[in-house]
């Protein structure tokens, strides 16, 4: 089937298999691998991307489900050699270990504070249930995100 | 994972998704936000040859004032559940157990309609329409048909929806004077729940109790709700929890386990509900 799909703002059109999931889509045919695929069955929150701009899983999505939306991936999310706000927070606040839960955690961020743009550290812990962390780093990942509220704010 | 092939048809309209269902058949299986069909395709689990996506139907997609009652199309988003000042104000049970759902990326994708169609006992949002006295609207190629949802869960992920047939909407009363309380019971934040029970209370001496994985279909807890309605405090009641359920025994949990918490979480629910 073919589809098209704006990704990071640039309008791709692909011939895909119906069952090609949209993790897959993104790093192997757009060759995007900053999206990491982990427990791929919708548990760690590694594969966070946003669609139109609200975070979704996309291991648990098919790249045919995406055909005429744009998506945002984290390659997506500098601009003009700036990091985004949240990336920034998280380099500031050590908010990673080893980083393979990072890409997933900032785009589940982007999108918990487009929706909660002052949370509480409770609305932060809660609003990231859906993203695992194994080196469980945790504390400093919600000090990052408190910080990235604050400073979106000022 | 990857799910086995299957044909992909889009439909725009329901009245598309019915003729294809009634072209396919048996084969043919309804995708709409997928948060429950995709795992169990990824696993095999599922593998139906046909997938028919009613994601788009964005005609489905609504909560409105029905007058006696709330409509909500079966395709209304998890998300917009949990962020509808008219659910807030006429039926929060709703609004409340639609935020306990899953994870804000399950909420994204997820749809009312998607889990009340797949039957999960273990889906949080069946047992509060179930302790709703909820109707199923359901659209067939011969017609509509309203199912109460004491009649609609019949077996493990099994509804009385008909091959052929989508659920188009679901109404729920306006209860905008109810107290209510969703006590969920899991392990990890984002999990199913082991146990869940729902309390709606709409005046002090009635409640309508319901419990989540406690058999193959979401339950009434109706000896909670005799036992209130013949004076009995929160805590006697409560104990009438597991009476006549038939919990599951797995990893988690086994049925004593689970026995013990729908006495406990039912007792909470109705607490907090008063």
């Amino acid at each position: 089937m073919r589809i098209s799909v704006t990704v990071n703002d640039t309008v791709r059109t692909d011939d895909v298999e119906p069952r090609l999931l949209l993790g897959q889509y993104l790093r192997e045919v757009a060759g995007l691998t900053g999206t990491k695929i982990g427990c791929d069955t919708s548990s760690c929150g590694a594969c966070t991307v946003l669609l139109d701009g609200e975070s979704v899983k996309s291991c648990t999505m098919l790249a045919v489900q995406a055909d005429g939306t744009s998506v945002t991936t984290i390659e997506g999310l500098a601009g003009d050699g700036e990091f985004h706000p949240v990336q920034a927070a998280f380099r500031e606040h050590h908010g990673l270990q080893c980083g393979f839960c990072t890409a997933g955690m900032v785009m589940a961020v982007v999108s918990l504070l487009d929706e909660v743009p002052n949370p509480t550290e409770r609305d932060v812990r809660l609003g990231l249930e859906g993203n695992l962390c194994r080196c469980t780093g945790y504390h400093n990942i919600v000090q990052a995100v408190l910080a990235a509220a604050g400073g979106a704010t000022t | 994972m990857i799910p086995a092939p299957f044909e992909y048809v889009r439909a725009e309209t329901a009245d598309e998704a019915l003729d294809a269902l009634v072209e396919h058949g048996d084969d043919a299986k309804l995708l709409a936000g997928g948060m429950s069909l995709l795992p169990l395709m990824k696993l095999r689990l599922a593998t139906p040859s046909v997938l028919v996506d009613i994601g788009r139907l964005r005609d489905l997609s609504y909560v409105r004032d029905g007058g006696d009652h709330i409509a909500i199309g079966a395709m209304t988003r998890h998300r917009d559940l949990e962020t509808s000042a008219l659910l807030a104000e006429q039926c929060d049970a709703i609004r409340a157990v639609a935020g306990e759902v899953g994870d804000n990326q399950v909420r994204h994708r997820g749809t009312i309609g998607g889990s009340v169609a797949h039957g999960d006992p273990a889906s949080d949002l069946p047992a509060v329409l179930l302790a709703l006295d909820a109707t199923f609207i359901v659209r067939g190629s011969a017609g509509e048909r309203a199912i109460a949802a004491s009649d609609f869960f019949e077996g493990f992920l099994e509804t009385a929806l008909r091959p052929d047939e989508l659920l188009a909407e679901i109404r729920v009363p306006k209860l905008a004077a109810a107290r209510s309380s969703y006590q969920k019971f899991n392990r990890r934040a984002q999990d199913w729940a082991i146990v869940g029970a729902v309390a709606v209370r709409a005046d002090s001496a009635a409640a309508r109790v319901a419990l989540v994985n406690m058999a193959t279909t979401p339950l009434r807890a109706v000896a909670v709700e005799a036992a209130l309605a013949d004076g009995a405090t929160i805590a006697d009641a409560a104990q009438h929890a597991a009476d006549d359920t038939d919990p599951p025994s797995d990893l988690n949990a086994t049925p004593e386990f689970r026995e013990h918490l729908a006495r406990v979480l039912v007792r909470r629910a109705l607490e907090a509900a008063s």
